[in-house]
């Protein structure tokens, strides 16, 4: 079992999957000979030679759909969006055609759509985004986003080998931040369950992706005031997995729901929906939710952290819940 | 040959001139014929059946059936097409019986796609044709992408896509045709320029005095052919097939041709057209033009003809009568194919649903 990072953990499932399939192959912008804008495929070229780390024109409409052309053949690519935020540029051919092809005559587009998410780099409007909600309301598509390198590692061979398409968002600011050992041999996390990170009796917050870690450092401070917060990290936000939520909140009573994308319409509405109409009489106090501010991701420094969530923010709104 | 001339082998008097040798025997010829026929009955009677409220909304092919037919007869069993919804032609040359067609303009139980698709959108992978979705132009993006995988995997498939003048203004066309230059890829792009997307005509389109000659800026050949001449069509679809499974990369071949009908069963075309540009182009009619040629070849007359016409009638009466008997697909089958495995909130769904019905006792939801 090796020291890993985040960035590492994504390189190793795609090299894996690679070598395991030769159905599974990669599209996207300077992945070949640059080895990508993050340097996830750093190698990938010379092993598997450029017709399975395809260098596309930058055209991500384009590449998406031939994506989805290949997988009408019974391909598995992988697409790289360079940032989250272009995903947008290929927004019809997800929605409308990956999403609803296996419904509309039964022939599985199984493509994994992966983008660098997440904001807190100075990177704007267009670097920044958190665009997991735009796509958890489209029918036919799944959506997950890993906190750690295990779950990076095993979230993406999920992924890869699931017949629908899905989304995989992983968080830039976690890239090189978090290291962890995870398993040499095969392994995959199964997409639609979540994980308890930490067990706890007073309160449930929910939450995924780099705002784990934000909700951990919280969880442990209030830990040494005498309070026990549960953190529970969603991993797969469609499906999400019900019945995990549920069982927390039902034991702590109270639920506070955190996210870096933005508040309104987010994934924290359907989870704080499905908290109150699955377990209201378990709850003791109303369930919160903590997003990003409702608008676009600026530029400036002091303009941007006073959009994301923070830890102050968040640690205020526990002790709000906790007072209950 | 050029972007801007246009490939005929029809003379004005619709027979071909002395050297011309057809690239077809007599009975493909024939074959040719009779498919155009067929298609344009077919399309004929669903706007009947539309008047009568039978079918929903159809996109008829009037006036461009060389183009649908006379391409798709160039492919072979192992190529996939990837159609839009005016090439009913196509479909019926790719060996689709007119009841599994019907089945799907229905929406019945009997419909491959399971009554989810709007007519026109039929699909099947045993046939290898890619199923239509409705945004125009992005089924180029996915012709291209299979033909990218056809190359990777060193298959012998040649991908043929049909799409209209008014998807060259997408950004499926543009990225498609892009993708397919830079990788010489072994695709066929058939544009059926009919001169209107829905109302707009050609002239507010595109700037291009043609189709074709934007091929030349992706790095490939473009070809401009009479689209109402079907030997003119299959010979230069022919080629252009032929030249993807050598290898020698994608063509753009602009057919030119005349939508006889409204864009579909909703609209009104002498709303946006002027009668004599309509009547001036009936007199360049493909199926009559391809029947005169026939017949001054000595193949068909019109005897033979009307009894054509009188069979084909007949069969597509009684597809219809079957197709139409077919019930409508369970509505349990509503949830099922959404994912390749059912997640926990459709099957609460299905429970929902399933109880509120049974709560109604058989009155409508």
């Amino acid at each position: 079992m090796a020291v890993i990072s985040y960035l590492d953990a994504i390189s190793h499932a795609l090299r894996e999957e690679m070598r395991r399939d030769p159905t599974v192959f990669l599209m996207g912008e300077d992945i070949g000979v640059f080895g990508g804008a993050f340097k996830v495929t750093r190698g990938f070229i010379e092993e598997f030679g450029e017709e399975r780390v395809i260098d596309t024109p930058i055209s991500e409409s384009g590449f998406t759909g031939a994506a989805c052309g290949a997988a009408i053949m019974g391909f598995r690519p992988v697409v790289e969006f360079q940032f989250a935020d272009f995903i947008a540029c290929a927004f019809d051919q997800i929605v409308n055609f990956a999403a609803k092809c296996y419904y509309r005559w039964g022939i599985p587009v199984p493509v994994v759509f992966r983008g660098p998410s997440g904001g807190g780099f100075r990177g704007g409007p267009y670097h920044s985004q958190n665009p997991e909600a735009w796509f958890t309301h489209v029918a036919g598509l799944k959506v997950v986003q890993p906190s750690t390198p295990y779950e990076a590692k095993g979230l993406l061979k999920a992924a890869i080998r699931d017949n629908n398409p899905v989304i995989y968002l992983e968080h830039k600011h976690l890239y090189r931040r978090i290291r962890e050992e995870v398993p040499d041999e095969d392994f995959e996390i199964p997409i639609g369950v979540a994980d308890v990170k930490r067990d706890g009796t007073d309160l449930t917050i929910v939450t995924y992706g780099a705002m784990v870690h934000t909700c951990l450092g919280v969880a442990e401070r209030l830990a040494a005031e005498g309070a026990e917060i549960e953190v529970v990290d969603l991993r797969s936000l469609a499906p999400l997995d019900k019945d995990t939520i549920l069982a927390s909140v039902s034991k702590t009573g109270k639920a506070l729901v955190v996210h870096e994308a933005q508040l309104t319409s987010g994934i924290g509405g359907e989870v704080a929906a499905i908290i109150v109409e699955s377990c209201w009489d378990a709850l003791d106090a109303p369930v919160k939710r903590i997003g990003a501010l409702d608008v676009p991701i600026p530029f400036s420094p002091t303009l941007e952290d006073a959009v994301l969530p923070s830890e102050g923010k968040i640690e205020a709104t526990a002790r709000e819940l906790l007072e209950y | 040959m050029s972007e801007t001339e246009l490939i005929r082998v029809l003379g004005d008097d619709d027979t071909s001139p002395a050297p011309y040798h057809p690239s077809l025997d007599d009975e493909s010829l024939l074959a040719l014929y009779r498919r155009m026929v067929q298609t344009r009955l077919f399309d004929a009677e669903m706007i009947r059946l539309h008047r009568q409220g039978r079918v929903s909304i159809y996109s008829s092919s009037e006036g461009e059936e060389a183009l649908a037919v006379a391409a798709a007869m160039t492919l072979s069993e192992e190529d996939w097409l990837f159609p839009d919804y005016r090439v009913s032609g196509a479909l019926f040359e790719r060996g689709v019986p007119m009841e599994e067609f019907l089945a799907q303009l229905f929406g019945t139980s009997k419909d491959l796609s399971k009554g989810r698709q709007i007519p026109t959108h039929y699909g099947s992978r045993q046939r290898h044709i890619a199923s239509i979705s409705s945004p125009v132009g992005n089924g180029i993006a996915h012709a291209v992408g299979f033909a990218w995988a056809a190359r990777i995997k060193k298959g012998p498939e040649v991908v043929l896509t049909f799409f209209g003048d008014g998807a060259t203004s997408e950004e499926g066309f543009h990225t498609g045709m892009n993708i397919a230059g830079v990788h010489k890829l072994p695709v066929v792009f058939v544009c059926r320029n009919n001169q209107y997307a829905i109302s707009v005509p050609f002239n507010l389109q595109t700037g291009s005095d043609t189709i074709a000659v934007k091929a030349k800026a992706y790095g490939f050949d473009g070809v401009r052919v009479d689209g109402t001449d079907a030997l003119a069509v299959h010979d230069v679809v022919r080629e252009a097939v032929e030249r993807a499974r050598k290898g020698g990369g994608p063509t753009l071949v602009e057919g030119v041709s005349y939508r006889h009908g409204a864009h579909s069963t909703s609209d009104d075309d002498t709303r946006y057209r002027k009668a004599a540009e309509a009547e001036a182009w009936r007199k360049r009619d493909p199926i009559d033009r391809f029947g005169r040629y026939l017949k001054s070849r000595g193949l068909w007359d019109d005897a033979r003809d009307a009894a054509l016409r009188e069979t084909l009638e007949s069969r597509i009466q009684t597809a219809v009568a079957e197709a139409e008997a077919a019930p409508p697909p369970p509505l349990e089958s509503l949830f099922d194919d959404v994912y390749d495995d059912l997640p926990w909130h459709l099957r609460e769904q299905r429970q929902d649903l399933t109880d509120h019905l049974r709560g109604l006792k058989g009155r409508k939801p």
